[in-house]
């Protein structure tokens, strides 16, 4: 079983003639928080849909959770989480029902279903709107609660796909704050995301260009070895590399 | 940009309510002729409402929408052929080819692709080699591009754009903005949405908007000068920890991690800049964070927006 929480080799995608993403390989220990980066386009979705046992790579392989993603798809599947920006949460189902769905799906029993929205409302102070819909909740609530949902089977690994898109300044920040506690608490998360300045919130990160790794390693390391002071200049000069 | 001149969009105490809901409260502004106005705020701001309201789709509840001078309710029909409007979602025929969406967007308007071509040629450039690719098959920039092209044909006076760089990488959104520019300078009044507060910098003026209200409408500039209290950046190496101690600060108005450093905004007003600084590290050295690095910044729009925010949101305690 590997010791980390995602470890690749060589993970390649081939769409026809198209390599979608090439000879990917890197890994991510338990517990840290690793950014996901790159353009529109780069192979970030192609990439997360095969670690998240949706689509099976064209070579190479990849353990998540402990579990291979091309022989063991079921329990990868059973043994992580994902939530994104677009689809997480049933809006014409109330907060309550919307647990209790995922809890049943992932085969928790009532008791811990019961005892487990419980603790998850109480964290993110939403106790008083159980019956509520989630149309109806705002949309910080409704990211917080996501993620909560997300996390109700306690999996290894947490997926946020662009998990801040559109939201305000200030809840962008507290929900870092509960990616944090995630990762303190032992769950590791793989998050992609646009916001530059999230990026330096990672303990590491890798920057997609073309299907391939482009620069990995801490924000620190990463700016080091590329000489430039900010993950926006060396976005642009990975995406761009005539335009900087 | 003409100040004298009449406002190209002139909005008066509009309000818009869906059920019970309120949309957009009260919303007074305008924008004028030549200008590129900005409204910055997240989802459910009610940037959608007044932009679908700007381009006669719904109509106001209360208060008057003036664009170019007509009323959106009333002389629709004269204002329509001459906005321009992207909308945030997707709405060309995935079917159609990017030339044939082009072409059926000109004829709707009673023009044709070639007399429009002067206004998107450096657009439709780009874009050219894939005039043929149906346009559920093109990647989003390009989605994007050609989605511009068919706001921009019939040679509008005034374009609309909401969110249009939504979902969009950081390089791609800045390239989208150039295009901007160059339109803008082209002497065409643009309007546009953004989640982003990054690109408030980008726009002549801004309004900043949350929950259906305008919170501050200045110019960028304006808007960072005004910020209210001494604002410093600060880095530690452990972040989190810092993070902590500093919102036990007595002084501390507010503390919130902004990319590799936090920003730090002090309660005391018209305070000496260096005092500050050495009260604060005095303070997190006290509580174990070695000699953290401190210096007084000018403050950016996220600052101001999150300040006004949270200003705006009764007895919630800041960062």
């Amino acid at each position: 079983m590997s010791a980390f929480a995602i470890e690749t080799h060589g993970l390649t995608r081939r769409f026809g003639e198209f390599v979608a993403v090439r000879d990917l390989t890197f890994h991510v220990a338990q517990g840290e928080v690793f950014g996901f980066l790159g353009a529109n386009g780069a192979g970030k979705t192609t990439a997360m849909r095969m670690l998240i046992g949706l689509l099976e790579p064209s070579d190479g392989s990849a353990q998540v959770a402990g579990y291979d993603i091309a022989t063991d798809s079921e329990a990868v599947r059973r043994n992580i989480g994902y939530m994104s920006q677009k689809f997480s949460l049933y809006d014409d189902l109330t907060v309550q029902e919307n647990i209790t769905l995922y809890g049943g799906i992932y085969g928790l029993s009532n008791a811990q279903i019961a005892e487990r929205t419980h603790a998850l409302l109480g964290r993110i102070g939403l106790e008083h709107a159980r019956k509520e819909l989630v149309r109806r909740i705002p949309l910080g609530w409704k990211q917080q609660l996501a993620l909560s949902v997300a996390l109700l089977h306690e999996p290894k690994i947490v997926f946020l796909d662009e998990p801040t898109g559109g939201v305000d300044p200030i809840t962008r920040r507290r929900f870092w704050e509960l990616i944090y506690e995630t990762a303190a608490a032992g769950t590791t998360v793989l998050v992609t995301t646009h916001y530059l300045d999230e990026a330096e919130y990672c303990d590491r990160l890798s920057i997609m260009v073309e299907g391939a790794i482009a620069a990995m390693g801490t924000p620190g390391e990463v700016k080091r070895e590329f000489g430039v002071t900010s993950l926006d200049e060396l976005f642009l000069q990975l995406t761009r590399p005539g335009a900087a | 940009m003409d100040v004298a001149a009449p406002p190209a969009v002139d909005v008066r105490a509009f309000t818009r309510r869906f059920g019970d809901v309120t949309a957009v409260d009260s919303l007074t502004f305008d924008v004028r002729p030549g200008e590129l106005f900005g409204f910055i705020g997240p989802d459910g701001a009610g940037k959608t409402t007044l932009f679908r309201t700007l381009v006669t789709l719904l109509v106001p509840d209360a208060g008057s929408v003036r664009v170019l001078g007509y009323d959106v309710v009333t002389d629709l029909w004269t204002l329509r052929s001459r906005v321009g409007y992207m909308p945030g979602r997707f709405s060309l025929y995935p079917d159609l080819s990017a030339l044939e969406n082009l072409r059926f967007f000109a004829s709707v308007f009673g023009t044709s692709v070639e007399e429009g071509m002067s206004i998107i040629e450096p657009i439709w450039r780009q874009l050219a080699p894939f005039a043929d690719r149906r346009a559920g098959a093109l990647s989003g920039g390009m989605k994007q591009k050609l989605a511009l092209c068919c706001a921009l044909v019939h040679a509008p006076e005034i374009l609309f754009l909401d969110e249009p760089t939504t979902g969009v990488d950081a390089v791609s959104r800045r390239e989208f903005w150039d295009l901007l520019d160059r339109l803008r300078d082209g002497g065409l009044t643009i309007v546009v949405s953004t989640p982003y507060m990054d690109e408030a910098s980008r726009c002549d003026r801004v309004a900043l908007m949350q929950q259906g209200r305008i919170l501050l409408v200045d110019t960028p500039a304006a808007i960072r000068a005004a910020y209210p209290r001494p604002l410093f950046a600060v880095q530690a190496p452990d972040r989190l920890g810092i993070l902590a101690v500093l919102r036990r600060f007595p002084h501390a108005a507010a503390v919130w991690p902004f990319g590799d450093v936090l920003h730090y905004t002090d309660a005391r007003a018209g305070m000496d800049d260096g005092a500050i600084i050495d009260e604060v590290r005095a303070f997190v050295q006290a509580n174990g964070v070695p000699s953290p690095g401190i210096s007084a910044i000018p403050a950016g729009i996220e600052d101001a927006f999150m300040w006004h925010m949270a200003a705006g949101t009764a007895g919630e305690q800041v960062g």
